[in-house]
């Protein structure tokens, strides 16, 4: 028999008796179904979002001051453009780093510096080396101030972790109410061959390891960009 | 109405106003109590160490004597608990199960009869003091007590209620725990004290005399200023 | 030393350490204004605990067919899948997979699993360096000792404290900002990301109906660890598992708020795979060791089995007034805390484990905070009854017995009143002295003078 199988033995075994049902402790248990658990209203209990655009936008901003994500907003991809050169002129970028994106692609060009892609298999310390990683999300979350990236959406895994500054270029049309729905939203477009990466980025790396003091780039981003048009 | 009053042991020995107070009350209050002399514990002491059959012992005369009591006062949130909470566990396998059962339904704890079951808040009391309350966690929790004594207490005349820093926190009392291990409770009471303390309350009050007992004895030993007093104790006061 | 002396003894020394006692009530006190805060944004937080509770409650209830679920859609995409009944079965293949890719450097994010099984002894022992990559954790590696709070490693240490370590252990100038700190572990760890053949991570959520782990964490030390090295290997617990995918839009918010006071972690990955085809980055091998470990043991006690619903997210430890006052490291278990003191019975003998759920004064402010609302505090009276129906304590059994004599029948009910009145002022002969039958009580605490007039008496004769 192999370990898989004695596992599996000894969980039967074990379930043979049943268990109360939470909150009903002292009450024998009723029997529920495999997947028969509803948690479509998550919704309903989570921290309450807007409808609206505007509401939601203010939520993100919210969000993002707080976690200190420099979050900006532009009425065209052309300004945005020209804020993100001015970002490099600031910081003084000398290598950057982007994946192939119609959003993230053009803008990282602007910027008239050396691009290391990471679309396709490269360089890791070239990569250690780089000022900042731009790249494209599958979205915005206003609830919890999230951006939802995944390998296939964001150049791969570690361009958005390994440079100093992650910068996230979106479009307004990515903005989504809530967790449930960043979750409806990973079902809609990849239920049939998920990317083997996925991850909802909230402000910039941090920690509160030492006295509980916060101090942002723990090993992660120190800064985390979001640029929305 | 009819009410039973189950005084428990270490009340009944050591705190006696406080059932005095409570008979007092709900006799001014115009209802019949009685006191039924041959129960004196519930039982919780061999509970709480694991020995259900010998806890068992003690309840099942508690459980038979309260059989036909129509609503039961218990003179303390923990023992109070012990008989709406634990008693149907306690007894969940046996053939007293639905009399355990039933008896929960029936059981009060003090202040939450007063003002969920009888709807009294104001019992014209008069005490003129400072106090900070303090909730036990077994009538806190077990039971979900949390506004029936802050409602008596503010209808209390001349009486200042501060609320402390942390007052849900416990005090480290946890019955056998205090005795066996004595320097985590010891520590646990002290950080209860310091969160009274600061409030600059003269008396620490409770609806419970084993957090008290455990609070007072700290605080004498240590040459504190404050005092502790039982709710009832100050409701009954004019 | 009995795991039980030592603990007492230890309790003894911590308990009067108020420095410890300040440092721990700062921090857990910063940690309670977020969680209030948060708690309060959500729409309904007792409803969600509910969920909660029952999505864990379908998981674990059905985890022979969940966990199949899990592993199958694993495989599926190129993962391969272990199992392993006990630790030493565990370290083996953690071991044999290192070997086989003839790997040097490991680096680890944080893992409780890992903790459990001692992991990172036996990795040294068999002469792999392996680098612990959180902050906490990677403070107390250095300081060779084990995680004092399971979410907050190092929260027993102050700046200062930790100064002296990276001077001393790393060789860096003396300083008093937590931000320096966090930079000088920072340079010392990127080196080791780009260098490590193999990455270790374990794992918050094991999804069924998708294949993937959930790795919830702030630093992002995981997410390197999750992308650089060549091998992935992730140890998780069998209990981890979540039915679906949208599970976590409730339980990731739930895990923040409850443990750390946040409305979401910093960084919520999930990995269904090794790098994909199509992918340009990830390992090029994931491998998932599936811990039993005694769970099934746990399993196995239907009253006691909602602890396996446990998100490991600490909220019970932070609220714990126990906890709070003895620290983490005093209980000697991996898992400390009300949880701890739940499942360490289960995991590693009750016998030798029971005192952890005596020393309780069950005021179940555990069971209020815990996010999936485990019935912790009860537990710990079960494990008090098992204890006992299984090895009585004979002493104990006879006080019960002779107490419940007494206080079923009035007339020696009475007698002992009498006596204890008669016995007060010989009593203040020995009162706090080591002789003082009473010790346990008056070592710190004086008695109440017990009144001339008992409330019995006091009913009987009245008017």
């Amino acid at each position: 028999m192999t370990e898989r199988e004695k596992i599996l033995g000894r969980i039967r075994e074990a379930l043979t008796l049943s268990a109360p049902m939470p909150g009903k402790h002292h009450s024998p248990a009723a029997h529920s179904s495999v997947n028969g658990h509803a948690v479509a209203s998550a919704s309903d209990w989570l921290p309450l979002v807007g409808e609206a655009f505007e509401s939601q936008i203010t939520t993100f901003r919210t969000c993002s001051t707080e976690l200190k994500t420099d979050f900006q907003l532009f009425d065209s991809h052309e300004h945005l453009t020209s804020k993100l050169q001015e970002i490099s002129r600031a910081e003084s970028w000398q290598q950057i780093a982007s994946h192939g994106g119609n959003l993230a692609l053009p803008a990282a060009e602007s910027l008239g510096l050396p691009i290391l892609r990471t679309d396709s298999p490269y360089d890791v310390v070239a990569l250690e080396k780089c000022d900042v990683g731009i790249t494209e999300c599958d979205a915005l979350v206003a609830q919890t101030g999230s951006v939802l990236v995944t390998s296939r959406s964001a150049g791969g895994r570690a361009l958005s972790v390994l440079p100093p500054h992650h910068v996230v270029i979106a479009r307004r049309e990515q903005l989504l109410a809530d967790l449930p729905s960043a979750f409806a939203l990973l079902q809609k477009k990849y239920a049939s061959n998920y990317p083997s990466f996925i991850s909802f980025i909230t402000g910039p790396s941090r920690t509160g390891d030492i006295e509980r003091i916060l101090v942002l780039g723990a090993h992660g981003p120190k800064k985390l960009t979001v640029l929305c048009f | 109405m009819n009410v039973t009053l189950f005084v428990p042991c270490f009340v009944d020995a050591l705190f006696p106003r406080v059932g005095i107070s409570m008979v007092q009350i709900l006799e001014r209050l115009g209802h019949r109590v009685e006191c039924p002399e041959e129960i004196a514990c519930c039982g919780q002491p061999g509970f709480n160490s694991g020995c259900w059959q010998e806890s068992r012992d003690v309840a099942v005369k508690v459980l038979d004597r309260l059989k036909d009591a129509e609503h039961v006062v218990v003179a303390s949130g923990s023992c109070g608990a012990m008989l709406k909470v634990f008693y149907p566990e306690l007894f969940g396998k046996t053939d007293r199960a639905s009399a355990a059962q039933s008896l929960s339904k029936r059981v009060w704890e003090f202040s939450d009869f007063l003002v969920s079951k009888l709807g009294v808040t104001d019992l014209g009391a008069r005490f003129p003091a400072k106090v900070t309350f303090h909730d036990g966690c077994h009538g806190l929790r077990e039971l979900g007590i949390k506004r029936p004594p802050r409602a008596l207490l503010e209808k209390v005349r001349d009486l200042q209620l501060i609320e402390m820093k942390d007052a849900e926190t416990c005090c480290g009392f946890g019955g056998m725990f205090a005795t066996k291990f004595p320097m985590i409770s010891t520590a646990m009471g002290e950080v209860k004290c310091a969160s009274a303390l600061d409030t600059q309350a003269d008396y620490i009050v409770s609806n419970d005399s084993s957090c008290l007992m455990h609070v007072q004895g700290l605080l004498t030993r240590q040459g504190k200023p404050i005092k502790t007093i039982h709710l009832a104790e100050i409701l009954s006061q004019t | 030393m009995s795991a039980a002396s030592q603990f007492k003894e230890e309790a003894h020394e911590i308990t009067r350490d108020l420095r410890h006692r300040q440092l721990i009530q700062t921090a857990l006190g910063k940690y309670e204004i977020k969680r209030d805060e948060k708690k309060a944004a959500f729409q309904d937080w007792q409803a969600a605990r509910q969920a909660a509770a029952e999505t864990k409650w379908d998981a674990i209830n059905h985890l022979d067919t969940y966990l199949q679920e899990f592993a199958t859609k694993l495989e599926a995409r190129g993962t391969k899948v272990h199992w392993a009944s006990t630790a030493p079965q565990a370290r083996d293949i953690i071991l044999n997979i290192i070997r086989e890719k003839k790997a040097r450097t490991i680096v680890k994010s944080k893992a409780m699993t890992a903790e459990e099984i001692h992991l990172n002894d036996a990795l040294e022992k068999s002469g792999f360096e392996v680098v612990e990559s959180d902050l906490g954790e990677f403070i107390v590696q250095l300081r060779h000792e084990p995680p004092y709070h399971i979410v907050f490693p190092a929260m027993h240490l102050t700046r200062g404290d930790i100064s002296e370590l990276f001077a001393r252990e790393l060789g860096s100038a003396p300083t008093d900002s937590p931000e320096e700190l966090t930079m000088i572990a920072r340079r010392a760890l990127r080196n080791k990301y780009v260098t490590a053949d193999v990455g270790i991570t374990g794992a918050n959520f094991a999804i069924a109906e998708t294949g993937m782990i959930s790795i919830t964490e702030n630093e992002g030390n995981a997410r390197l660890t999750a992308a650089l090295p060549k091998t992935m290997i992730s140890l998780l617990g069998i209990e981890k598992v979540l039915p679906k995918m949208e599970d976590l839009a409730l339980f990731l918010p739930m895990l923040a708020t409850a443990g750390a006071g946040q409305t979401i972690t910093g960084y919520n990955s999930l990995y269904g795979g090794p790098r994909q085809p199509g992918e340009s980055d990830g390992p090029d091998e994931f491998h998932v060791v599936l811990l039993d470990n005694r769970r099934t043991e746990l399993l196995a006690d239907a009253e006691q089995r909602d602890a396996l619903h446990c998100i490991r997210c600490g909220a019970c430890l932070n609220v714990c007034p126990i906890f709070r006052n003895v620290g983490g490291h005093t209980y000697g278990t991996t898992y400390s805390g009300p949880i701890g003191s739940v499942i360490t019975p289960h995991l590693r003998g009750l016998q030798d484990w029971k005192h952890l759920s005596s020393a309780s004064s069950l005021c179940g402010a555990c069971t209020e905070a815990c996010p999936v609302k485990i019935d912790l505090h009860h537990h710990l009276l079960h494990n008090r009854r098992n204890s006992a129906t299984e090895k009585p304590n004979r002493l104990e059994k006879l006080g019960l017995k002779l107490f419940a004599f007494v206080v079923n029948h009035p007339a020696f009910y009475s007698l002992a009143k009498k006596m204890g009145r008669l016995m007060q002022p010989l009593h203040a002969l020995v009162k706090g002295t080591r002789i003082d039958p009473a010790y346990g009580w008056t070592q710190s605490r004086d008695l109440p003078t017990m009144p001339r007039q008992s409330f019995k008496d006091w009913w009987r004769t009245r008017p």
